[in-house]
């Protein structure tokens, strides 16, 4: 699974490329805590464009980058989610943590964030 | 009911073999011509209980995972993952959603990824001996919709 972080000095860009399972989510996790803990930005966009495929572990990813990211008061957002990520994510109840944005235009659906 | 095709896998349970566990089943499926949602619903759930066994059942070893996939007559899909690891020993807590033994990124959601996905999950379970999940779905297909 390849990884790719950016920055343009407020928000930190994450693009996933590849299947987010429970095999690939922890070199994914360690890549974007490290990356957050030296730049600590004010918002995350965690883009999904790249995910052909995703399990639970994703779910556990988002969670935990969450409490990660709201310690230093940074917003997150997942973006370009295919149908079956955004059904993964819903399922979850991910919608109350984090703007979630579908397929390649990023429709909004935080009507429900807190 | 009469099953038309049938299909076993036996793999170690190495985290490299989750994607290979979900796509070999996702294949076999393929013969019912399923649409991309429900071949995705598949492997999800194949990978949740694969995962269970590697990350639970096996915990601290490497033992083996055993699939076995059966395609009834009616469109029906039965996907079979058995382990023999240690095994749960409460059921009904361990299919709570949000309930894990884990910590740290696991979410607790396996059994309810499984559950959502597909249309009855089954879960025999042994502490000491092992476990089997059933997973059953239909497959209506990309056809449904027109001549169904």
């Amino acid at each position: 699974m390849h990884t790719a972080i950016e920055t343009d000095g407020k928000t930190m860009f994450v693009y996933l490329e590849g299947e987010l399972d429970h095999h690939n989510a922890g070199g994914v996790r360690d890549k974007i805590d490290e990356f957050a803990a030296a730049f600590c930005p004010e918002h995350a966009v965690l883009d999904f464009g790249g995910v052909g495929f995703m399990d639970s572990s994703g779910i556990g990813l988002v969670m935990g980058r969450y409490k990660l990211l709201q310690t230093f008061g940074c917003t997150l957002e997942l973006r370009n989610l295919s149908p079956h990520a955004y059904k993964v994510m819903r399922l979850a109840g991910l919608e109350k943590i984090a703007v979630l944005k579908k397929g390649k235009e990023g429709r909004e659906d935080n009507a429900s964030a807190k | 009911m009469q099953v038309q095709n049938e299909m076993k896998l036996q793999m170690e349970s190495r985290s490299v073999n989750e994607a290979y566990a979900r796509v070999a089943v996702s294949a076999f499926a393929a013969s019912l011509d399923p649409t991309v949602e429900e071949l995705n619903d598949i492997k999800t759930a194949v990978s949740e209980a694969v995962t269970n066994c590697i990350v639970h059942a096996y915990k601290n070893a490497v033992g083996k995972i055993y699939i076995t996939v059966k395609i009834f007559e009616n469109g029906e899909v039965q996907i079979t993952v058995r382990d023999r690891g240690c095994g749960i020993a409460d059921i009904k807590k361990a299919r709570e959603p949000l309930f894990t033994t884990l910590g740290g990124d696991r979410a607790g959601l396996g059994f309810s990824v499984m559950e959502s996905f597909c249309d009855r999950i089954f879960v025999r379970s042994a502490v000491g001996k092992g476990t089997t999940v059933t997973l059953r779905k239909r497959i209506r297909g990309k056809g449904a919709g027109v001549d169904a």
